[in-house]
């Protein structure tokens, strides 16, 4: 298929509210990193979903490969020591 | 088939009523590129412009059924009024989608009614009708994004393809003998204006002009020569295009009077 004439595919990540990280929310084709960040907000934040937007082109995004996936992420599942579970807290920090 | 209302229009009503009928008109041309426009991104972005235009109509239109105290409401407005009735610029009721109209027509007239309905809204935000301030409060911020995006769809076209320029210049031409009418004075614009409802037409040429100017330079077009045609939509007197808008419009509360979701 050609694909030369299409607009470049973006990567879309939006804010909720202030003080909370950017979440990757979906993707969009736009000719332009302008027009990528209004389209975002047209197409991702019509229901009051964010304050803020980013946008990046999907080529840009260096992947990990999923055929590596056993390699790269298998040999953590028996590492349960890794996870700060074995340590009493003091009373007063209960719940963090 | 439900019976058209009658108005009683006093100044300020018929002044809420062009603002509020322009705002409509203008959605509803927007809503036929639901499912249509070129790409997906877009036909969001256009629908969700027409959906804020339609909020600005029912604020302004159930104001103005307010204001002119006989029982109806704001879609016996928007909904029961005959062609005479209705006072939206003739612009924004100019086909869209057919009659050699197309994408760059519509970027185009976005661009020339958000640089028109910006300085209206700023004009209305000091309104002694405190309630007419607060919807144009509102509603200034929805027009400036209106303002940026097609604004930077005028450019992109008009300082694009051979094609995309040759298509940009030619909406242009089709729109100008239409603009006059933004900024025709009348009495009710007089009356408006000297009783602090809000700005009078002429007043906002200027600052139109200044949001157009960059827009045009990037674009590549030329503010074409005024012409001597004035159209009088804001009066009740519209083009052959304006009947099946409202008939299509129209159909189904007259059809199923008083339906609702």
């Amino acid at each position: 298929m050609n694909t030369s004439n299409e607009w470049p595919l973006w990567e879309v990540f939006v804010r909720a509210k202030a003080g909370l990280d950017h979440k990757h929310c979906g993707s969009l084709h736009a000719p332009d990193p302008k027009a990528a960040v209004q389209l975002a907000r047209d197409v991702y934040t019509r229901r009051q979903e964010g304050t803020s937007v980013w946008v990046v082109r999907s080529d840009q995004i260096v992947a990990s490969d999923p055929a590596d996936k056993a390699m790269l992420f298998d040999p953590m599942e028996d590492k349960v020591y890794r996870h700060p579970t074995f340590y009493l807290l003091p009373q007063a920090v209960d719940h963090l | 088939m439900t019976a058209s209302i009658v108005l009683t229009l006093a100044s300020d009503v018929r002044y809420l009523l062009r603002i509020g009928d322009t705002c409509l008109i203008h959605a509803q041309r927007l809503a036929e590129w639901c499912g249509h426009a070129p790409v997906l991104e877009e036909d969001i972005a256009l629908a969700n412009l027409g959906l804020d235009l339609l909020g600005q109509a029912r604020a302004l239109l159930a104001h103005a059924a307010r204001l002119e105290g006989g029982g109806h409401d704001e879609d016996a407005l928007a909904f029961l009024r005959d062609e005479r009735d209705y006072f939206n610029l003739m612009l924004v009721e100019l086909p869209l989608r057919r009659g050699g109209a197309d994408f760059a027509d519509t970027q185009l007239r976005c661009l020339l009614v958000a640089a028109w309905l910006v300085p209206l809204w700023q004009g209305l935000d000091t309104s002694r009708d405190h309630e007419l301030s607060a919807i144009a409060g509102k509603a200034v911020k929805e027009t400036r994004y209106h303002l940026a995006h097609a604004a930077d769809w005028v450019v992109r076209l008009g300082d694009g393809s051979e094609e995309s320029m040759r298509r940009m210049r030619a909406a242009l031409a089709r729109a100008w003998p239409y603009v006059a009418e933004l900024f025709d004075d009348d009495e009710v614009d007089v009356a408006a204006q000297d009783s602090g409802l809000g700005p009078r037409s002429s007043g906002l040429h200027t600052p139109w002009l200044q949001a157009l100017r960059p827009v045009f330079a990037d674009a590549q077009l030329t503010l074409p020569a005024a012409t001597a045609f004035t159209s009088q939509g804001k009066r009740g007197i519209h083009s052959e295009h304006m009947g099946p808008l409202l008939a299509e419009m129209q159909s189904l509360q007259r059809a199923f009077p008083g339906g609702v979701w």
